[in-house]
């Protein structure tokens, strides 16, 4: 089974390539820099979707009440987005890994400490932990990034500890540990590369859930600052003006974080569907 | 199962006080309350009285020990802003949070189990394959923006119904309820579909998934057989054995449901523990954050307590291991 036999997922996937490339892009390609303020102006302020501007300039998904480019403002809060989500998910894959590794093939006291820890964590809702957490720290993408570090890594650590738990009993890590290689040699050149598929699907899907959450925690004013809103803040933002028929605010927004996730989840279940040696036969 | 049971409440004993040190020392790095309390005019003297009053001046492990030795007794401090005792505050909230969540379970059953068996049952049809796509894209909506949408088109553009707060509330036992009268219902049907919007999706697919299982067993055959009525098999017999996990799991779930209420009642301006939460954030009434968290961990804890207990009830595996060790 391909990759590329389902439509919806060769869909999903282009969806998911342009969103990032306009993310990764979006200084060169937005057709204005929305936080500078010599850019702005105000006579274009709420604007509908499709006016022209004093300029010329045509604002296809609207202003701002500070005459601020909706769209040019999406391409920047999916930078911000794509980016928390990506990093904060990649850095806690690497420290779950690390951890559930450590934890499968050690064994004992480490094993049962490792995973005390975990059950803990994944007792309460990740919203919860990451509220608590906010609450604590305050607002900034750095502490946004290290709360949804702080729930997502145990997720990693006790997926790779049932996979490291069969692959060490396996001949090959037997071999390994008779030619008396390092333990950091065996975790990471032998038994790493063969606990990783199964990590790999549940990476992408952390990485929507990682978004989302961080959009709704921006929503509520407990994620990033006001000077790099990401897609949760343009729409917390957007919100009171919603009331006076200003819908372009909150609704465009919404859409690019919509598609992101659907994008993201229907990428991530083909992947797991190529993936699942069950369902090759 | 004793060693088991004492084993366990120790454990959450110990969760409720780790986080009651996370939390303490947590809140005292942000902001300075003070500052938000008094008037732009106050003299360092004046200010200087309100720290003593509440007892800001001493040093932090002073204070969580007395926050600790008071917090055991049910006294969690006085909100700043309310000028009244914190956990009477949150108790005031707490009816309304509960309310939503509970009418969002029982929407999530009555749209989901009727859609999920449908599915199940003619899965091959286009509605049916309708409902499955409807509940993929449901899981990934995000809540918030979902609540904004319902609330421009049923409440700015139809205007059919309001867009915030609870509307009249009934009294029951001295505890308010909207659902008890017209106006409230109309108040808490947007917020309440909008929390049920994800666990809708999840019940679609366990009504499905039970019924695919259930309907090729002998009992269901035989049942048809008999010539009963095909509402009759549903009704009668299907329902039945699929309802046993779907409340299992909508059980476990009852916990994310209270910790999600928050996004929708920012999202509905719904008068619960959650805005409070996000407002006291904001005015830095520690006091209020703390017995917020507090309280949540707590329910968390007992919850959490229960789902284990009642699984080693049903897993004789879980009872076994304990006697082992």
């Amino acid at each position: 089974m391909s990759f590329f036999s389902s439509t919806i997922a060769t869909l999903a996937l282009s969806v998911l390539v342009i969103i990032s490339l306009a993310a990764l892009f979006a200084p060169w390609i937005s057709p204005q820099d929305p936080y500078d303020l010599m850019q702005l102006s105000i006579m274009d302020g709420e604007l509908p979707p499709f006016s022209e501007g004093a300029d010329g300039l045509i604002y296809i998904a609207g202003t701002d009440d500070q005459g601020r480019d909706v769209f040019s403002a999406i391409l920047y809060g999916l930078r911000t987005s794509l980016s928390v989500g990506l990093i904060s998910t990649s850095i806690a894959l690497a420290f779950g890994l690390t951890m559930g590794l450590i934890s499968g093939y050690f064994g004992g006291w480490v094993d049962a400490v490792i995973m005390r820890i975990v059950d803990l964590q994944l007792s309460f809702p990740a919203i919860l932990v990451a509220m608590i957490l906010l609450a604590v720290l305050g607002r900034g993408v750095d502490k946004v990034i290290f709360a949804l570090i702080v729930v997502q890594w145990a997720y990693y650590t006790r997926t790779i500890r049932g996979t490291a738990l069969v692959e060490r009993a396996k001949e090959y890590s037997e071999a390994a540990r008779c030619l008396a290689l390092s333990n950091v040699r065996i975790l990471f050149v032998h038994l790493l590369p063969n606990c990783l598929p199964p990590l790999i699907v549940i990476a992408i899907l952390q990485i929507g859930h990682a978004i989302a959450l961080e959009a709704a925690l921006s929503f509520l004013g407990l994620g990033v600052p006001l000077t790099e809103p990401s897609l949760g803040l343009l729409i917390s933002n957007g919100q009171e003006y919603m009331l006076s028929g200003h819908y372009w605010l909150t609704v465009f927004p919404g859409v690019a974080l919509l598609a992101t996730m659907v994008a993201i989840n229907l990428v991530g279940d083909q992947l797991r569907d190529v993936l699942n040696p069950r369902l090759r036969a | 199962m004793i060693s088991y049971l004492v084993n366990r409440v120790a454990q959450s004993l110990f969760v409720v006080l780790a986080m009651s040190i996370i939390v303490f020392a947590g809140l005292y790095i942000i902001g300075d309350p003070v500052q938000v309390l008094v008037s732009p005019e106050a003299t360092p003297e004046e200010i200087m009285q309100i720290r003593q009053r509440l007892g800001l001046d001493q040093p932090l492990v002073t204070q969580y020990f007395r926050f600790v030795t008071a917090a055991a007794s049910g006294d969690l401090g006085n909100s700043f802003v309310y000028n009244e005792s914190a956990i009477t505050v949150i108790l005031r909230h707490f009816p309304a949070t509960l309310e939503l969540a509970l009418t969002a379970m029982v929407i999530s059953i009555l749209l989901g189990i009727p859609l999920g068996v449908w599915a199940g049952l003619r899965s091959e049809t286009w509605s049916a394959k309708t409902i499955m796509a409807a509940s993929t894209v449901g899981a990934s909506l995000p809540t918030f923006w979902v609540g904004l949408i319902l609330i421009m088109c049923f409440a700015v553009y139809l205007g059919w119904l309001p867009a915030s707060g609870r509307g009249e509330t009934r009294s029951v036992f001295g505890v308010d309820l909207s659902i008890l009268t017209l106006d409230g219902l109309s108040h808490i049907l947007l917020p309440a579909l909008n929390l049920a919007l994800f666990k809708i999706s999840l019940v679609i697919r366990l009504a499905r998934a039970g019924t695919r299982e259930i309907v090729g067993q002998e009992f269901i055959k035989f049942a048809r057989a008999t010539g009963q009525s095909p509402a009759r098999v549903i009704f009668g017999h299907l329902l039945k054995n699929i309802m046993i996990p779907i409340v299992t799991v909508l059980g476990l779930e009852f916990g994310s449901v209270l910790a999600f209420s928050v996004v929708t009642e920012r999202v509905f301006s719904w008068p619960g523990m959650g805005n409070l939460l996000v407002r006291s954030l904001f005015l830095l009434d520690r006091p209020i954050v703390v017995a917020y968290l507090m309280f949540t961990v707590v329910i968390f804890v007992v919850i959490n307590f229960f789902v284990d207990l009642i699984y080693t009830f049903l897993d004789p595996r879980i009872r076994f291991a304990g006697k082992a060790a």
